[in-house]
């Protein structure tokens, strides 16, 4: 593909394009309100904060789908990882760094139950604009990056529930954002299996 | 000697910024929902038009608070800074203005480079669609704000095999500045 004039980049295949870098960079304001169009969209479309929150994580899983197979393909060399801990991390630092600029803050198992994963973050990018109203409760808009994490994992072979929680912390005003990962049973099955 | 940086770049430099395929993704996502949600493609043309707007009302305040801009005199500066301090600062790139009306009410913004269309290719079936028409709502309902009505269209289309983005604006008038009280209120 080298050697393609700039000017006629768009008359070639999407697939056969380079791959772009994935450096460039918009304001981070031009994401928030694109981003609050979108809340704002389905607010208008739903009938309680479940369904919001559904919404907004099928809008998600549509990125999480593309996100796994651009990484993929751009970072490691068209492998992708096949065992639960290689793709738990390749989430909290690969793709965490190409969507977010960093790695999520933490990568944690629960300690009660065997098939529950978190990745919390002090403040949630898509979370930094918004302040939730008090009648709508528990809702959190990281119910987007849950639908992405769940569309990572799912293309990836690893169907999981994914949820998003606010998970209050002691000396700071805003709590956290906690991202639960319960995987199916298969999943932790073929984990026993593969030893 | 380093060169003093043009306003777009000194206005660019100065935001925090998102990685510009998270924002590529996340107007992907709001497309397909908006095809999903409506049977004909003008209204995803309109929707997206219409949330544009709803962005631009509230991004020019952000845009003049932060950008630096002194008062335009005319329609011409305005088309002037809104392509390399406006576009710039928001989505970093910068569109040359072209093809002035000979009024000087009508010119073009044009682009080869545009955030919004990475991966983006359109199926036979969205033939119609106009990807970017939110970027015509976001003009137009920035202008608006600061007294300006006008018309915003895309002309030329990449996705639909143009050789570069061409949006088009049209002056309708310039509206006085009212106070938004009376003397006897």
């Amino acid at each position: 593909m080298l050697g393609v004039a700039r000017g006629r980049a768009h008359l070639v295949n999407v697939v056969d394009r380079p791959l772009p870098k994935g450096k460039t960079e918009v304001n981070l304001s031009a994401f928030a309100f694109l981003f609050s169009e979108l809340v704002q969209y389905f607010q208008t479309k739903v009938n309680n904060v479940n369904e919001l929150e559904r919404k907004l994580e099928e809008a998600g899983y549509g990125v999480g789908l593309r996100v796994l197979e651009l990484l993929c393909h751009r970072e490691k060399a068209n492998r992708r990882e096949t065992r639960l801990l290689g793709i738990l991390t390749f989430i909290h630092s690969t793709v965490w760094k190409a969507l977010f600029g960093k790695q999520a803050d933490s990568l944690e198992k629960a300690t009660t139950e065997e098939d529950e994963y978190m990745i919390s973050e002090k403040e949630l990018l898509v979370n930094r604009f918004i302040s939730v109203p008090k009648d709508m409760g528990q809702f959190n808009c990281g119910a987007y990056v849950a639908g992405i994490v769940k569309g990572v994992l799912d293309s990836a072979g690893f169907p999981a529930r994914v949820t998003a929680h606010f998970v209050p912390i002691e000396g700071q005003l805003r709590p956290r954002t906690t991202i639960l990962i319960k995987f199916s049973p298969e999943v932790m099955l073929r984990e026993q299996r593969m030893g | 000697m380093k060169a003093a940086l043009r306003p777009g770049d000194a206005a660019f430099a100065n935001v925090e910024k998102v990685n510009a395929e998270l924002f590529t993704l996340t107007y992907g996502a709001v497309v397909r929902q908006l095809l999903t949600d409506h049977e004909d493609v003008d209204d995803v043309n309109k929707q997206l038009d219409s949330m544009g707007y709803n962005i631009g009302i509230r991004l020019i305040d952000e845009f003049l608070a932060k950008s630096n801009s002194a008062k335009c005199a005319d329609f011409r500066e305005t088309a002037d800074v809104i392509a390399k301090v406006g576009f710039k600062m928001f989505l970093g790139v910068s569109p040359t203005v072209a093809n002035w009306s000979p009024d000087g009410k009508e010119c073009s913004l044009l682009m080869d480079d545009n955030p919004l269309v990475d991966f983006v290719e359109l199926p036979d079936t969205c033939q119609g669609l106009s990807y970017c028409s939110i970027l015509c709502g976001v003009l137009r309902g920035a202008l608006e704000m600061i007294s300006m009505r006008t018309e915003v269209r895309i002309v030329k289309d990449m996705l639909k095999g143009d050789d570069v983005y061409e949006i088009r604006m049209r002056l309708i008038e310039t509206v006085p500045e009212e106070l938004p009280y009376k003397d006897d209120e």
